[in-house]
């Protein structure tokens, strides 16, 4: 006899149980003891077929092989520079990953990038250690010129992305920003001055709001709300 | 002979009035407010971060560092001289073994939680709300915990079993025991279990049954503390 206990979309906490019977199975961020499937985070539950799973409404970064990130170099090595994601845990940009251009053997590499810039980059390779390795030898990678970095929290960024890119598409648009959301939860952001900043507050906004309804309508209009303050 | 009408007129199992709210501290990665009765406490989570030096690392799985403090104003006469002493090294140690049980760092090798936890005003029981809000504040900070631990500190006053001790209490004069105890909400595994003073075996049984009760009524706060903070209402 099986029994689902939550409803879709309910907010749950850690270690509360989400099902008993052993007709569900344990998706992410749950785990199951004897017959029952309890919650590991806080997050939002939802049921897709028998899978129980929840999304975290918080919680640190945790790099994945693929995502994009935005980084600042820290440090700059024998091949490569070491790049701070913004987590506990630092990524190595080799030479041979940064740029398509020969390097010569005593070509100083502060020139191609100093410490304190920020790179778009790939992660190509995380290690059991959470040793990161990343790449910028990709269309769509470059290092960082102009604009200013912002930080939200990792777990929101699927929010301030919208599906296929619809949310920042409509802060692009309304702003008049250049946008590039960092998986890891650091955003650049260049456009004019009172475009950025109405950007910052959107970005923010939705960070705030991330788990409510309809989210794209309401930052719809407190954009077109705060474009109409400023024109007048 | 016996205690049978409490200071403050509070039923034996009645715990002081409690309040908790989650996200106290934008700053931080998770944070917690919790009162009980006139002790009140701050607790603050950042990280998981770089964790140095580096002789402290693990690499199987992440670590967890508490850290107690009372500020200077916050007892009831004389100044208390901040920062680390002999008891608060002991608290910080013994949150540490309450939490640890519950929390699951194994994602985060080498890596660092801290826990910071500020008691602005004391008055018995400040184990038992640090531990409480550090629970909360650990979830509001994202950290997969398999359960919560809620915490409240039972004993005796003169031949009666009481529940949540306040300093008058454990002041009375007679014999007096404070077992501080801290309990997951599932599994009701015993994480902290403390004692101050004298008890017969049967009055600690009877403790013990009780402390399983009204830690019950912590977590139920504890529950609505953050489902309150992630519903924005």
């Amino acid at each position: 006899m099986s029994n689902i206990i939550i409803k879709e979309r309910d907010i749950v906490i850690p270690g509360e149980v989400l099902a008993e019977g052993m007709d569900y199975l344990p998706g992410d961020n749950t785990y199951r003891e004897q017959d029952k499937i309890y919650s590991k985070v806080v997050g939002l539950a939802s049921i897709s077929g028998r899978v129980v799973k929840i999304t975290p409404l918080s919680g640190p970064y945790l790099p994945k092989v693929g995502d994009k990130i935005i980084g600042k170099v820290i440090d700059i090595a024998f091949s490569g520079w070491r790049v701070d994601t913004g987590t506990a845990y630092s990524a190595m940009l080799n030479v041979k990953d940064a740029t398509s251009r020969f390097i010569r053997k005593e070509e100083n590499l502060s020139e191609i990038l100093a410490i304190g810039e920020y790179v778009v980059a790939k992660i190509v390779n995380v290690t059991s250690q959470n040793l990161i390795d990343l790449t910028m030898r990709e269309p769509g990678l470059y290092n960082i010129s102009g604009g200013r970095i912002i930080k939200i929290n990792s777990q929101k960024v699927p929010r301030v992305i919208g599906k296929q890119g619809s949310m920042i598409s409509l802060i692009k648009e309304k702003t008049g920003c250049d946008i590039t959301v960092g998986q890891n939860g650091l955003v650049w952001l260049k456009g004019t001055p009172e475009g950025e900043l109405l950007a910052e507050k959107a970005i923010h906004l939705i960070e705030e709001k991330a788990h409510t309804e309809g989210l794209t309508e309401r930052m719809q209009k407190f954009l077109d709300e705060q474009r109409s303050k400023v024109s007048h | 002979m016996s205690y049978t009408q409490r200071l403050d007129g509070r039923a034996i199992e009645e715990l002081r009035p409690m309040e908790a709210q989650a996200g106290v501290i934008p700053n931080a990665a998770g944070s917690a407010y919790f009162k009980i009765g006139k002790t009140t406490c701050y607790a603050a989570v950042y990280g998981p971060r770089e964790l140095f030096p580096r002789f402290l690392q693990d690499p199987k799985k992440g670590v967890l560092r508490c850290h107690y403090s009372m500020m200077p104003f916050s007892g009831s006469g004389e100044r208390i001289r901040p920062g680390n002493n002999r008891r608060a090294q002991e608290i910080s140690l013994v949150m540490t073994k309450a939490l640890e049980p519950v929390i699951d760092l194994t994602a985060f090798p080498n890596a660092v939680v801290d826990v910071f936890v500020d008691l602005p005003q004391t008055d018995a029981g400040t184990r038992c709300a640090a531990i409480s809000a550090a629970a909360i504040a650990l979830a509001d900070a994202g950290i997969p915990m398999r359960d919560m631990v809620s915490s409240v500190a039972v004993g005796q006053v003169d031949g009666t079993v009481v529940a949540d001790l306040m300093y008058d209490e454990e002041a009375y004069e007679g014999v007096v025991s404070d077992i501080p105890v801290a309990m997951t909400h599932n599994t009701k595994e015993v994480t902290l279990l403390q004692m101050d003073g004298e008890i017969s075996k049967d009055h600690l049984l009877k403790a013990l049954e009780l402390a399983a009760k009204v830690t019950e009524k912590v977590y139920e706060l504890q529950k609505k503390a953050l489902k309150t903070k992630f519903t924005g209402a």
